[in-house]
């Protein structure tokens, strides 16, 4: 995700200035990714030089305050409404080992695949723990991040039972 | 703090000569009271045999299981009974109520059938059914209930009384995604609050999770296991 959508989204309906930016941003997402203020007002000063935001007259304090504009919910609607993801996949190296150890001699690939479960499953312990203490009512964004992470380890998990599976009807009708 | 459940280098082999095959081979764990330990592994790995004879159900071949002080080899079939009711709590995927029995009815059976009072059982029962949030429904007959409910009712069941061991076969299985991970929810709070001893048999990773210690079997054997507490996860940014 570009932070410039999540500028353009916190701005809209509700003018504000960089530091409640960034904690709106911060509360909004469950606090997992982190922003520096300078990071903010960097991505402001573009927002505003390409029009998408501007620069709120009259402020009451020493903070400048920033309005989307017309360009910039344009351009926030034609993200909310594009999938996100539908580029080719990237290159995944937990793919790559397995292919490469299951045509490598002398390596054992269900060690190679019990080690990454292992450790697979161990994370997604650790995110079950902080879900057990979470409250998906009023920490619903934690909540559906944790989600999230979990699904993807779960993902890995079933594609490494899926590697193991296949591998034994190989070998099983190798014999025949 | 001393295990509910040991297993002792135990086999289970079945057939004999030329057919024998071994379900389970030299099988050591030992579970501690509070612990949820999820067992993993693919079909015919030997899941189903280690929870029977985890529970008395089957004897092993070779070895040992102990269940607090009790060596299950020492008891005859009926001690075996009479201690799988008293001490042993079973769920299953299919949570295997009695149609008939009303929720408290049911979570009550095992001990009217071990001759504890009317009154004492179905007091018990009244709480097993508030642990798992079911006090509403008491009266309610398993058609009346949801497949959610239904296992609720099956895990107050198995840990109604003095349950020291709970042995879950796929209680998940039949659930969506939602009321699975309530259920595994409240196989947690059983543990951490009844100090229940648990071992849950499942391919569901994600329920997996919710254990303190995830026990990988291949071909009988246990070939890997997670760190008992393994670190928590570092969200590092998360303030």
């Amino acid at each position: 995700m570009l932070f410039k959508h999540g500028v353009l989204a916190l701005l809209d309906g509700e003018d504000r200035h960089g530091y409640d930016i960034k904690a709106a941003f911060q509360e909004r997402t469950g606090g997992v990714w982190t922003v520096n203020v300078g990071q903010v007002y960097a991505t402001l000063s573009r927002l505003e030089r390409d029009g998408l935001v501007a620069e709120v007259d009259g402020a009451s304090d020493d903070r400048r305050v920033y309005r989307i504009t017309d360009s910039g919910r344009a351009q926030l609607t034609d993200w909310y409404t594009s999938p996100t993801g539908g580029e080719a996949p990237a290159r995944d190296e937990l793919a790559l080992k397995v292919l490469l150890a299951i045509a490598a001699d002398g390596i054992d690939v269900s060690n190679v695949i019990q080690s990454q479960r292992r450790a697979r499953l161990e994370q997604l312990q650790g995110y079950t723990r902080q879900k057990a203490v979470a409250d998906p009512v009023t920490d619903m964004a934690w909540t559906l991040l944790l989600d999230v992470f979990v699904l993807k380890a779960e993902a890995e998990l079933r594609w490494l039972d899926l590697c193991e599976a296949r591998l034994r009807h190989r070998d099983q009708e190798l014999v025949k | 703090m001393s295990a509910v459940l040991v297993l002792d280098r135990v086999t289970k082999r079945h057939g004999d000569g030329r057919t024998v095959v071994d379900a389970l081979v030299n099988i050591s764990l030992s579970v501690k009271p509070g612990e949820l330990v999820a067992v993993m592994g693919p079909s015919g790995s030997g899941k189903s045999t280690l929870l029977s004879l985890s529970g008395g159900l089957d004897t092993p071949s070779e070895g040992r299981v102990t269940i607090g002080d009790i060596d299950l080899g020492s008891r005859s079939i009926s001690q075996l009974a009479a201690m799988r009711r008293r001490s042993v709590g079973f769920v299953f995927q299919d949570f295997n109520l009695v149609p008939g029995l009303s929720a408290i009815e049911n979570v009550s059976l095992p001990m009217e059938l071990d001759r504890v009072s009317l009154k004492s059982a179905r007091s018990q029962a009244a709480d097993a059914l508030e642990l798992v949030g079911l006090s509403d429904l008491a009266k309610r007959f398993p058609e009346e209930l949801s497949g959610g409910e239904q296992q609720r009712v099956a895990i107050a069941r198995a840990v109604v009384g003095e349950r020291q061991l709970l042995l879950a076969d796929e209680p998940t299985g039949a659930l969506d995604t939602v009321t699975g991970e309530n259920v595994m929810r409240l196989l947690r709070r059983s543990c951490d609050e009844r100090k229940v001893a648990t071992i849950i048999v499942t391919h569901n990773p994600t329920h997996a999770a919710w254990a303190d210690r995830i026990v990988f079997l291949r071909d009988g054997h246990i070939v890997d296991q997670t760190a008992p507490t393994g670190p928590d996860v570092l969200l590092a940014e998360r303030c």
